[in-house]
C-alpha cells in the first residue's frame, strides 16, 4: 500500500504539468482535452494517467539512448574488440517486470472505467432516452418518451443523463461528441449500441461522424445543444405544436408537394429525410453550413446558408440523396421563397 | 527474359525490390496528394470521391504492395545466405509467389484507369464496401487484386518456413540462428495463420458483391460486424508481419555497428514468439467502439497492453547491445538508431489506445493515424531503409553513398516527425480521420499545414534515396565480402554479390554470429562442412509467370462477369464466364505441365565455380 502511494506521489506532479499542457489545446466545444461532462472527464483522466506513464517511459528510454549514443561512440584508433556480453539475467527480469507493473497500474483503472461507463440506462426513468439513427449523411434523433423527432441538432437538458440507443439506416457511422464523450458506432438492426452521457453546462457542442461512410463523411457533422430543463420542456412543446406553413398559399402548396413527401414539419410530412421543424433556429444548415451565432464567428446568415443548400445540395454534400429542387420543377424565385420561409421558421424556447 | 524465368532467390529479391519500390512510390504519391488536400481548411484540390479512393489506395498499396514486398525482397536476399543455404526450399514456388504478387498489385492499380479505384477505406468495412453503397468496380479490384497478391504472400511465407526448418547449415541450431532469420521464421508462421483469414474474408466479400450472397447483408441474414472480425483477425497479426522483420533488421544492424553481440539473444527470441502469439489475441482492440460489450472490451484491453512487455524487452536489449560497444554511425546504423526512440513513441501510444474508454476518444481520429504511422513508418520503413543500406553491398556489390545516405536519414526523419507528431494533437482536438476537409477556425489549420510540409520533406528524403541508388549503380561493383568489416553472420563470409550457388561449400556453424566467431578465432573464412563438389541447381522456367497471367485474366473476367459492354461478342465472352475459364485453363495448364514434365535441374561442376557474383 505504502509503495503504491509513493508511485502516486511521484506521478502526481507530472500529471498536473501534463494536464496543464494538454488543456491548452483546442476549442472547448470540440476538444477531447477540454472535457465538458463526466463521461468525457473520466476518459480524459484515463488518458492523463496513461500519458503520464508513457512520458515517464519515454524519458527513461530516451535518456538511456542518449547516454549510450554519446558515451559509446567509436573513437579514432579504437581497435580492440569490445567484450561480447551475452546478456544479464537480472537486468532482463527487471525490464520485464517494470513494464508489467506499469501495465497493471494502467489496467486497473481502465477496467474500472469500462464497467462504470458501460452501465445500461435504457430502462432508467430519470434518463432522457434518445434513439439516434444515422443516415448518409445526416443524424436523426427520436425522443420516445416525448414522441418527438428532430435532426442535426440534438437538444438536451443540462445535468440529465441522456441514454442513447444507436442504429444506422444504411452504412456504418460513428456518433462522436468529443467534449462530452467518446464515440460509439451505429450498427444496423441486431447489433444496436447503447451508451450515455450528460452535459452539466449549457452550451453547444460539436459532434462528428467518425466512421468512413461515403463521399460526404467529412460533412456529416451535428451539434449537441444543452439547455436548461425549462427550455427543454418548452422546446418539446414547440416541437409538438402544429406545423407552420408558408403564408403564401401558392408557395405553401409547392412546399407541400415537393418537400413534405420526404421531410416533415410539425405534424405534417414524411419521415424519410431530416425533420424541418424549427430549422431556422438551428446551429447549421445541413449540419455543415454554420449559421451565425454564438461561437460560430465565421458563420453566414441562415438565409444565405439555406439558399446555398437549396440551390445546389450536391455541391455542399456530395452523394446525398436530396434531389436538386430545380429538378423538381421549382423556379429560382420559388426556391428563394422556400429558403426564406425555412430560415424564418424558428422555435421560441430559450 | 532472364528475369521472367529466374528462380534464383537473389534475383527474385531484386524483382521484389523493384516492384515493391514501384508500388511504394505510387503509395507515396497518393500520400502527398492527401496531404496537399488537407493543407488548408475547405480545400478543393481533389473531390470527396477521389479523396476516398486516395486514402483507400494509399493504405492498401503501402501495406500489401509496398512494404510487404520490400520485406520479402530483403528476406529473399538475406535469409538463405544467413543460414548457409544455396537457395530457398522451393525456388519455383518462390518465383510463383513474386509473380502472383505483381499481377495482383497490377490488377489493383488498374482500377485507377478502369472506372474508379476502391473507395471504402483499406479496411473496406461492409456495408459501405457492398455493391449497394460502392457501385463501381473499385472494391472488386480490391477483393480480387488482394486475393491474388495475398496468394503470393502466403506461398512465400510457407516457403520461408520450409527453408528455415530444413536448410540450415550444419551446426546452426535454432538458438544459433541470426535474429533476422528468426523474425523471418516467426513472420512466416504468422502469415501462415493470418492470411487464410483475409483470404476467406475476401472470398465472402467477392461472393456478396459479384454473386449476390448475403454474408454481410443484414437484410439477407448476414452481419456487417462479421467482416470486422474477419478483417482484424488477419489485420492485427498483419501489423506484426510488418514490424517483426524490422525488429530483425535492427537486431542485425545494431550489433554490427556496435561491434557487440546482441544483448539477451534468447530473451529476444522469446519476446518475438510471445509478440506473435499475443498478436493473434488482440484483434478486437480495433473494435472497441463497435459495441462488443464491457467484458470483451476489458479482456481485449488487458491482452493488448500485455504486448508492451515483450516489446519493452526488445527495446532495452537493443539499448544494452550498444552499451559498452563502439558505435559507428553509418547511414544504416543511423536508421537503426533512429528507429529505437521512434518506435518507442509508436509503442507507448499503442498502450494508450489499448485502454478502451480512452480509445472511445482516440479511435478513428488523427491520434490513431499518428500512432500507426509511428509504428509502420517510424518502425518498419526506417527499419527497411536501415536494412537496404546495410545489405545493399551484399545484394549488388556496391556500397551506397554514405553521405547521401545520411542526408536521406536526416531529411526523412525530420520530415517524418513533423508530419506525424502533430497529428497526435489533431486527433485529441477532435479531428476524425478519413475526412476530405475540415471547417476553418477549429484550431486544425496550422497543425495540418505543418503535417503537410513534413510529408513533402519525407518525399524529398525518398527521392534522395533513389538518387543514391542511381549514382551507386553507375559505380563499379567492387564491394568486398565484408564491407562493414564487422559483419557477424554468414552472408558476410561470401563474395558481394554472391555467386549463383551462394556457398561453394556449405559452411560449418560453430556458434551464434558464426562468421564473427571464425574471425575472432583468426580465420578469414568459414570452415567448410563438405568437400568441393558438383552443385545442383534448379532450372529457370517461365511457368510461374504464365500461371500468374492466367490468374490475372481469370480475376478480370470474374470482376466484369455481370457487366453490359453494349457489344454482343464482349457480353458473351464475359457474362458466360468464358474469360474466367480461359484464365483458369492457362493457370491449370501450366500447373499440369509442371507436374507432368520432370525437370531435374542442372549442375555446376567444380571447374565452373568461379567466385563472381550474379549479374544484377
Amino acid at each position: 500500500m505504502m509503495k503504491q502511494w509513493q508511485v502516486a506521489k511521484r506521478i502526481l506532479p507530472l500529471l498536473a504539468v501534463f494536464s496543464l499542457l494538454l488543456s491548452a489545446c483546442g476549442r472547448e466545444d470540440l476538444s477531447v482535452m477540454k472535457p465538458q461532462g463526466p463521461v468525457a472527464q473520466g476518459q480524459y483522466d484515463l488518458m492523463k494517467l496513461s500519458i503520464t506513464i508513457m512520458i515517464v517511459v519515454l524519458i527513461i528510454v530516451f535518456a538511456i539512448a542518449a547516454y549510450v549514443l554519446i558515451r559509446f561512440r567509436r573513437r579514432a584508433g579504437q581497435n580492440e574488440v569490445p567484450e561480447q556480453v551475452e546478456g544479464n539475467f537480472k537486468l532482463e527480469v527487471i525490464w520485464t517486470a517494470i513494464p508489467l507493473l506499469l501495465v497493471i497500474v494502467l489496467a486497473v483503472p481502465t477496467v474500472k472505467t469500462i464497467f462504470a461507463q458501460g452501465e445500461d440506462l435504457s430502462n432508467d426513468k430519470n434518463a432522457i432516452q434518445v434513439k439516434v439513427t444515422s443516415h448518409q449523411y445526416w443524424w436523426e434523433f427520436t425522443y420516445p418518451q416525448y414522441d418527438v423527432t428532430t435532426a442535426q441538432d440534438l437538444i438536451i437538458p443540462t445535468g440529465k443523463k441522456i441514454a442513447f440507443e444507436l442504429k444506422t439506416a444504411d452504412v456504418l457511422h460513428s456518433f462522436w461528441v468529443p467534449s462530452l464523450a467518446g464515440k460509439m458506432d451505429t450498427n444496423p438492426d441486431g447489433t444496436l449500441n447503447k451508451f450515455s452521457f450528460s452535459a452539466p453546462n449549457e452550451g453547444v457542442y460539436r459532434g462528428k461522424c467518425a466512421e468512413l461512410c461515403g463521399r460526404s463523411h467529412a460533412f456529416m457533422e451535428f451539434k449537441v445543444k444543452a439547455v436548461s430543463q425549462e427550455s427543454f420542456d418548452k422546446w418539446v412543446n414547440e416541437m409538438k405544436a402544429p406545423a407552420v406553413l408558408p403564408e403564401d398559399t401558392q408557395l405553401a402548396e409547392k412546399f407541400k408537394t415537393n418537400c413534405l413527401s420526404c421531410h416533415a414539419v410539425g405534424d405534417q410530412g414524411g419521415p424519410v429525410a431530416p425533420n424541418l421543424t424549427g430549422i431556422g433556429g438551428k446551429q447549421s444548415v445541413a449540419g455543415i453550413l454554420l449559421n451565425q451565432g454564438e461561437g460560430q464567428e465565421d458563420g453566414n446568415s441562415v438565409l444565405d446558408n439555406m439558399k446555398e443548400w437549396l440551390h445546389d445540395p450536391q455541391s455542399v454534400k456530395p452523394g446525398n440523396t436530396m434531389p436538386n429542387p430545380k429538378d423538381l420543377g421549382l423556379t429560382d424565385e420559388e426556391i428563394d421563397g422556400i429558403a426564406e420561409y425555412l430560415a424564418n421558421y424558428k422555435l421560441d424556447y430559450e | 527474359m532472364d528475369w521472367i524465368t529466374t528462380v534464383d532467390h537473389k534475383k527474385i529479391a531484386v524483382l521484389y525490390l523493384i516492384a515493391g519500390g514501384f508500388f511504394f512510390g505510387i503509395g507515396g504519391i497518393e500520400a502527398i496528394l492527401i496531404r496537399i488536400q488537407l493543407m488548408k481548411p475547405m480545400n478543393d484540390f481533389v473531390s470527396a470521391q477521389v479523396f476516398n479512393e486516395l486514402i483507400t489506395m494509399h493504405g492498401t498499396t503501402m501495406i500489401f504492395l509496398g512494404v510487404m514486398p520490400i520485406i520479402f525482397a530483403v528476406m529473399n536476399a538475406v535469409v538463405p545466405l544467413q543460414i548457409g543455404a544455396r537457395d530457398v526450399a522451393f525456388p519455383f514456388v518462390n518465383a510463383l509467389g513474386f509473380w502472383t504478387f505483381l499481377f495482383g498489385g497490377l490488377l489493383l492499380n488498374l482500377s485507377w484507369v478502369m472506372g474508379g479505384a476502391p473507395d471504402a477505406g483499406w479496411t473496406s468495412y461492409t456495408p459501405l464496401s457492398g455493391s449497394e453503397y460502392s457501385g463501381t468496380h473499385g472494391v472488386d479490384f480490391y477483393t480480387i487484386g488482394l486475393q491474388i497478391a495475398g496468394l503470393g504472400t502466403l506461398i512465400g511465407g510457407i516457403n520461408f518456413l520450409a527453408t528455415i526448418i530444413t536448410m540450415r547449415a550444419p551446426g546452426m541450431s535454432y538458438m544459433r540462428m541470426p535474429m533476422f532469420t528468426w523474425t523471418t521464421f516467426i513472420t512466416s508462421a504468422i502469415i501462415l495463420f493470418a492470411f487464410p483469414a483475409i483470404t476467406v474474408g475476401l472470398v465472402l466479400l467477392t461472393f456478396d458483391r459479384i454473386l449476390g450472397a448475403n454474408f454481410f447483408d443484414v437484410a439477407g441474414g448476414g452481419n456487417p460486424v462479421l467482416w470486422q472480425h474477419i478483417f482484424w483477425i488477419f489485420g492485427h497479426p498483419e501489423v506484426y508481419i510488418l514490424i517483426l522483420p524490422a525488429f530483425g533488421i535492427i537486431s542485425e544492424v545494431i550489433p554490427t555497428f556496435a561491434r557487440k553481440r546482441l544483448f539477451g539473444y534468447s530473451s529476444m527470441v522469446f519476446a518475438t514468439i510471445l509478440i506473435a502469439f499475443l498478436g493473434f489475441m488482440v484483434w478486437a482492440h480495433h473494435m472497441f467502439t463497435t459495441g462488443l460489450g464491457t467484458v470483451a472490451n476489458a479482456l481485449f484491453s488487458i491482452s493488448t497492453m500485455l504486448i508492451a512487455v515483450p516489446t519493452g524487452i526488445k527495446i532495452f536489449n537493443w539499448l544494452f547491445t550498444m552499451w559498452g560497444g563502439q558505435i559507428r554511425f553509418t547511414a544504416a546504423n543511423l536508421f537503426a538508431v533512429g528507429f529505437v526512440p521512434t518506435f518507442v513513441m509508436g509503442g507507448v501510444t499503442g498502450v494508450m489506445l489499448a485502454s478502451a474508454p480512452a480509445d472511445f476518444q482516440f479511435h478513428d481520429t488523427y491520434f490513431v493515424v499518428a500512432h500507426f504511422h509511428y509504428v509502420i513508418v517510424g518502425g518498419l520503413v526506417l527499419g527497411l531503409f536501415s536494412g537496404l543500406h546495410y545489405w545493399w553491398p551484399k545484394m549488388f556489390g556496391r556500397v551506397l553513398s554514405e553521405t547521401l545516405g545520411k542526408w536521406t536519414f536526416w531529411t526523412f526523419m525530420i520530415g517524418f516527425q513533423l508530419t506525424f507528431f502533430v497529428q497526435h494533437f489533431l486527433g485529441l482536438m477532435g479531428m476524425q480521420r478519413r475526412i476530405v476537409t475540415y471547417l476553418p477556425n477549429q484550431d486544425f489549420d496550422l497543425l495540418n499545414l505543418v503535417s503537410s510540409v513534413g510529408a513533402f520533406l519525407m518525399g524529398v528524403g525518398v527521392i534522395m534515396f533513389l538518387v543514391n541508388i542511381v549514382i551507386t549503380t553507375r559505380k563499379p561493383a567492387d564491394a568486398p565480402n565484408d564491407p562493414w568489416e564487422d559483419g557477424r553472420t554468414l552472408e558476410w563470409s561470401i563474395p558481394s554479390p554472391p555467386p549463383e550457388y551462394n556457398f561453394k561449400q556449405t559452411p560449418l556453424v560453430r556458434g551464434i554470429d558464426a562468421y564473427w566467431k571464425e574471425k575472432m578465432a583468426g580465420h578469414t573464412e568459414m570452415t567448410p562442412a563438405e568437400p568441393v563438389g558438383s552443385i545442383h541447381m534448379p532450372s529457370a522456367t517461365p511457368l510461374p509467370f504464365v500461371m500468374s497471367v492466367g490468374i490475372f485474366i481469370a480475376g478480370l473476367g470474374l470482376m466484369f462477369s455481370k457487366d453490359d459492354f453494349g457489344n454482343a461478342f464482349m457480353n458473351g465472352l464475359f457474362n458466360n464466364y468464358i474469360v474466367v475459364i480461359i484464365g483458369l485453363l492457362i493457370t491449370f495448364g501450366a500447373m499440369a505441365l509442371r507436374s507432368l514434365y520432370d525437370d531435374h535441374g542442372w549442375h555446376i561442376e567444380p571447374e565452373d565455380q568461379d567466385e563472381k557474383g550474379v549479374r544484377t
